[in-house]
C-alpha cells in the first residue's frame, strides 16, 4: 500500500484544467486543428438508421459546396436554381435588417439588438425544410426562421422599436419575438429553457396522432444547462418527433466552445449517450443545413424520434449590440473562420449554375437594402423606443392572467390606470 | 355520494378531468403504472391508456419543461411533483417559463397547467419530505397557488385549477390524506371515512379558486389559516374555549380578502399560522395586507405562528410542528393584547 501513500513523491499535486480558446486579442488565428472533411465525403444513412449506424457523423462535418462552389455528394438535395435565390435572397434580407437595426440601436431608437452575421444559413436554410403546423423553440439568433418563413419584417422592427403596433406590446426586450401562426415559439431570454418544452411540444403531437413536429434551437454555451439534458433524456425515452439543433458559433457572449463542451470531441457526440441519431453540418453551407434539416425533419416526421443536428459555424459579430469581443478575441479570427461566408459562398455556386453574377449581387444587394430601408420607415413612421406613442402603463397589467384577480386590478388603479 | 379520502378524492377529479377532456395528460416520477407514491393517479394508466397517463424519468425539471411545451400545443397537462420539496430543478420553468408565456407572448401562447405536489410535515420525512414552500409560487406573477385541506374540496379546487386557462401550483399537505390531523401527533389517526368533509359528490364540480372558507364562525378573534393547519386552529380553539372565526383561505393567490376583511372588522383580533418557516412566509404578506386595509379595526398586533427558520427536522419535527398548544398561546396572548 505504500505507492498509495499521500506523501509519495511520484505523486504531483493536483491542478485545476481551464481550457483555454486558440486566439485572444493581438494573437494570430490558427485554425490547423481544425479538421474540415472535403464536401462530399459524408455519407448519408437511410432515415430510418440507428444512432448506432452513424456514430461517426458526431465527430465529421457533412458538407456539400466545395471550394470551387460546385454541389457534390450524396447530401446534394432537390433545391432548383430559384430555390437557392429565394434562399440568397433571405440570407441577404437578414444581413441587411440585421446592418439596420445595429444602426438604429446606436442611433437610440431601441435599447438593444442581436445580430446574425455569418450564421444567416442556419436559420434561414432550416425553415425550409419545415412544414406548416411545426413548431419551433428559437433562441434570440434564429431571426432567419420568421424571414424565411415569410413574417412581415415591419412586425419584426415594431417588436424591436416597441411601439404602438408591436405584437407584444412593449413587454419584451428587442428580438425576442413570438409568432405562433409561422410556428416561432415565444423567446424567453432564458437560456436552454425553450429545449425540453420543444420536447414536450413534440410528445403532445404524438400523444394527439398528428404529424407535425417540433425543432429546439440551442446555441453551445446553452447546452451546458441542465434542461439540455433533460430534454434528451425525454426525447430518447418517448422516441419524440423533434430535430434538436446545436448551433456552435464558436462563442458564447466571452467564453469560448471549449467551456461548455469539455472533454467531449464535439456537441453533437452529447447525444451518443441517449442513443439519439446525432450529426455535424457545415454551418456556413446554405445546402448542406437544408439537406441535414430535411433529413432530419423527415425521420421526425416519419417516427422514428430525435435527431441532434450540431451546426458548426462562427458568430462573425458582437454577441449583442452591448458586446465588444475585440476585447476578448482575436479580430482576425473572423477573417480566417475556415468555413467563410455562407452568403458568399451560396453566391459563388449559383453562379457556378450560371444562375447568377458579381454584378446582379451588387444590384441584388441594392435592392435588398432599399427594401429593408423602405420598412424601416415604416416601422419608424408608427414610432421607436424613443419617439411616437409607447404602449401603456396599463398593458402591463393586462394578460398575466386571462382574467385579472382583484389585487393586480386594484394595483393597476395604484399606478394611475 | 362516496365516502372519500383526500387521495380518493383526487384520484376522482383525474379520472373526471380525463372523461371530460381528452386534452388532458398526467404524468409525474411513478405516476403511470404503478398511480403514484400516494396513488393519487391509481387506476388512470389502465383507464385512459398510456397515451395520457404515463410515467416520468426523475427531473422535474424536464416533467414540468415538457408539461409546458405540452401546453403550448394545446394540451392540458396536470403532472406529479413526488414532494414539493423536489420541485427546485423545476424552479426556473415555473417562474420564468410557465408563469410568465401568457404576458411576454402576448397571449400568442398560454400555459393551462397543473403542477401538483404532497407538501408539508408530520410524516418524519425530514428536511426533504416536508417543506411548504407555497410563500416561492405566491411571490411569482403569473402563478396561481392553492392548498385544500379536505376531500370535498381537495376535489372541487383540482377540477377548477385543471379547467383555469393559467398555471395552478396545487400544494397537496400530505398529512392530510388520510384524514384530518390536528397537531396530536400521540393521539390514534382520525380516518376520512369517519369524517363530513370525507363524504364527496360523485359528479364533477368546481370549487372556484379565489374563494376562502369560514370554518367556524366566531367573534372574539380571527385565524388565518390554511392546509394542516385548518385543523390544527380547531383543536386550539377548542382546547383554549376561546369564540375564534377560523378561515382556511383554500386558494393564495388570487387572495379572497373580502372574506378576510369581513371577518377581522367583526373580531378586531388576527392570528395567522401557517407551517412554512416564518421570515418572508405567506403569513407576512397576510399580516401587512391586514394591517394595510384594516389597521383602524385592529385592538391587538396581528399575531403569527409558524415553523421556525430552520430547515425541516427529523427527530424534532414536533418541535418545529406549529402545535395546537402553541397557537393557543398565541390566541390567548392576542387577546389579552
Amino acid at each position: 500500500m505504500a505507492d498509495l501513500a499521500l506523501s509519495s513523491p511520484e505523486i504531483a499535486p493536483l491542478k485545476l484544467h481551464v481550457p483555454e480558446p486558440g486566439c485572444r486579442p493581438g494573437e494570430t488565428p490558427d485554425f490547423s486543428d481544425f479538421e474540415i472533411p472535403r464536401a462530399g465525403a459524408v455519407p448519408k444513412p437511410a432515415i430510418d438508421a440507428s444512432a448506432d449506424d452513424m456514430l461517426d457523423l458526431a465527430f465529421s462535418i457533412i458538407r456539400v459546396l466545395n471550394k470551387d462552389g460546385e454541389a457534390v455528394g450524396p447530401w446534394v438535395d432537390d433545391l432548383s436554381p430559384d430555390d437557392l435565390k429565394l434562399g440568397l435572397r433571405h440570407m441577404m434580407l437578414l444581413r441587411a435588417y440585421d446592418t439596420r437595426m445595429m444602426t438604429a440601436q446606436r442611433q437610440g431608437k431601441t435599447s438593444f439588438f442581436m445580430q446574425h452575421r455569418g450564421e444567416e444559413a442556419v436559420s434561414c436554410a432550416f425553415q425550409v425544410a419545415l412544414k406548416k403546423g411545426d413548431m419551433n423553440f428559437p433562441t434570440y439568433r434564429q431571426a432567419g426562421l420568421l424571414i424565411a418563413g415569410g413574417y412581415p419584417m415591419e412586425k419584426m422592427m415594431n417588436q424591436i422599436y416597441s411601439n404602438e403596433a408591436d405584437p407584444l406590446h412593449g413587454r419584451q426586450m428587442p428580438v425576442l419575438f413570438s409568432a405562433k401562426e409561422y410556428g416561432f415559439f415565444s423567446i424567453s431570454g432564458n437560456l436552454g429553457t425553450q429545449y425540453i418544452q420543444a420536447v414536450g411540444w413534440a410528445m403532445a403531437s404524438a400523444i394527439r396522432h398528428d404529424n407535425k413536429i417540433a425543432a429546439a434551437w440551442v446555441g453551445d454555451g446553452g447546452t451546458a444547462e441542465g434542461d439540455i439534458h433533460s430534454a434528451m433524456v425525454f426525447a430518447s425515452t418517448y422516441k419524440a418527433p423533434i430535430v434538436m439543433n446545436i448551433v456552435n458559433n464558436q462563442w458564447a457572449i466571452s467564453t469560448f466552445q471549449g467551456i461548455a463542451r469539455g472533454g467531449a470531441g464535439t456537441f453533437a457526440s452529447r447525444g451518443h449517450g441517449f442513443g439519439i441519431p446525432s450529426v455535424r453540418v457545415d454551418g456556413n453551407d446554405y445546402l448542406a443545413v437544408y439537406a441535414v434539416a430535411k433529413w432530419a425533419v423527415l425521420r421526425a416526421r416519419n417516427g422514428f424520434g430525435p435527431t441532434i443536428i450540431e451546426y458548426v459555424t462562427y458568430r462573425a459579430g458582437g454577441h449583442s449590440s452591448s458586446d465588444d469581443p475585440s476585447a476578448y478575441r482575436g479580430s482576425a479570427e473572423g477573417a480566417a473562420w475556415p468555413l467563410g461566408d455562407p452568403i458568399e459562398r451560396l453566391k459563388q455556386h449559383l453562379i457556378r449554375l450560371d444562375a447568377w453574377s458579381e454584378e446582379r449581387h451588387v444590384q441584388a444587394e441594392a435592392e435588398v437594402m432599399d427594401e429593408v430601408k423602405s420598412i424601416q420607415k415604416q416601422a419608424e413612421a408608427i414610432g421607436t423606443l424613443t419617439s411616437g406613442h409607447p404602449p401603456s402603463g396599463r398593458d402591463m397589467f393586462e394578460g398575466v392572467y386571462e382574467t385579472m384577480p382583484p389585487h393586480l386590478l386594484r394595483q393597476r388603479r395604484e399606478a394611475g390606470y | 355520494m362516496t365516502q372519500m379520502t383526500m387521495i380518493s378524492a383526487i384520484q376522482n377529479a383525474h379520472d373526471l378531468a380525463m372523461e371530460k377532456d381528452d386534452r388532458v395528460v398526467v404524468f409525474g416520477e411513478d405516476v403511470g403504472f404503478f398511480g403514484g407514491v400516494f396513488r393519487c393517479t391509481a387506476g388512470l394508466q389502465e383507464k385512459y391508456g398510456k397515451n395520457r397517463c404515463f410515467d416520468a424519468p426523475i427531473s422535474e425539471n424536464g416533467i414540468v419543461g415538457s408539461a409546458i411545451g405540452m401546453a403550448a400545443y394545446g394540451l392540458k397537462p396536470v403532472i406529479e411533483i413526488q414532494f414539493a420539496d423536489y420541485m427546485y430543478p423545476a424552479y426556473d420553468q415555473i417562474v420564468s417559463e410557465a408563469a410568465r408565456i401568457r404576458h411576454r407572448s402576448n397571449a400568442d401562447f398560454t400555459c393551462p397547467m397543473v403542477i401538483r405536489m404532497p407538501c408539508g410535515g408530520g410524516i418524519f420525512g425530514g428536511q426533504t419530505h416536508s417543506q411548504s414552500p407555497e410563500a416561492l409560487f405566491t411571490h411569482v406573477a403569473g402563478l396561481k397557488t392553492v392548498m385544500p385541506s379536505n376531500p370535498i374540496d381537495a376535489k372541487g379546487l383540482l377540477l377548477a385549477a385543471i379547467e383555469d386557462p393559467d398555471p395552478v401550483v396545487f400544494l397537496e399537505p400530505k398529512r392530510l390524506y388520510n384524514g384530518p390531523f390536528d397537531g396530536h401527533h400521540e393521539k390514534p389517526i382520525v380516518s376520512w371515512s369517519k369524517h363530513e368533509l370525507g363524504v364527496v359528490e360523485d359528479d364533477y364540480y368546481i370549487t372556484p379558486l379565489g374563494t376562502a372558507a369560514v370554518k367556524r364562525s366566531g367573534e372574539a378573534v380571527t385565524i388565518l389559516s390554511y392546509g394542516t393547519m385548518v385543523y390544527v386552529a380547531e383543536a386550539a380553539v377548542e382546547e383554549t374555549g376561546v369564540d375564534a372565526e377560523i378561515i382556511d383561505l383554500r386558494t393564495l393567490v388570487p387572495l379572497d380578502l373580502e372574506t378576510i376583511a369581513t371577518s377581522i372588522k367583526k373580531t378586531g383580533r388576527c392570528v395567522i399560522v401557517h407551517e412554512a418557516t416564518k421570515t418572508s412566509g405567506f403569513g407576512a404578506e397576510l399580516a401587512a395586507l391586514v394591517q394595510e386595509d384594516l389597521f383602524y379595526h385592529l385592538e391587538a398586533p396581528v399575531a403569527r405562528v409558524t415553523g421556525w427558520d430552520t430547515p425541516y427536522p427529523h427527530a424534532q419535527e414536533w418541535d418545529y410542528f406549529p402545535s395546537p398548544q402553541r397557537l393557543g398561546e398565541k390566541i390567548i396572548e392576542t387577546l389579552e393584547g
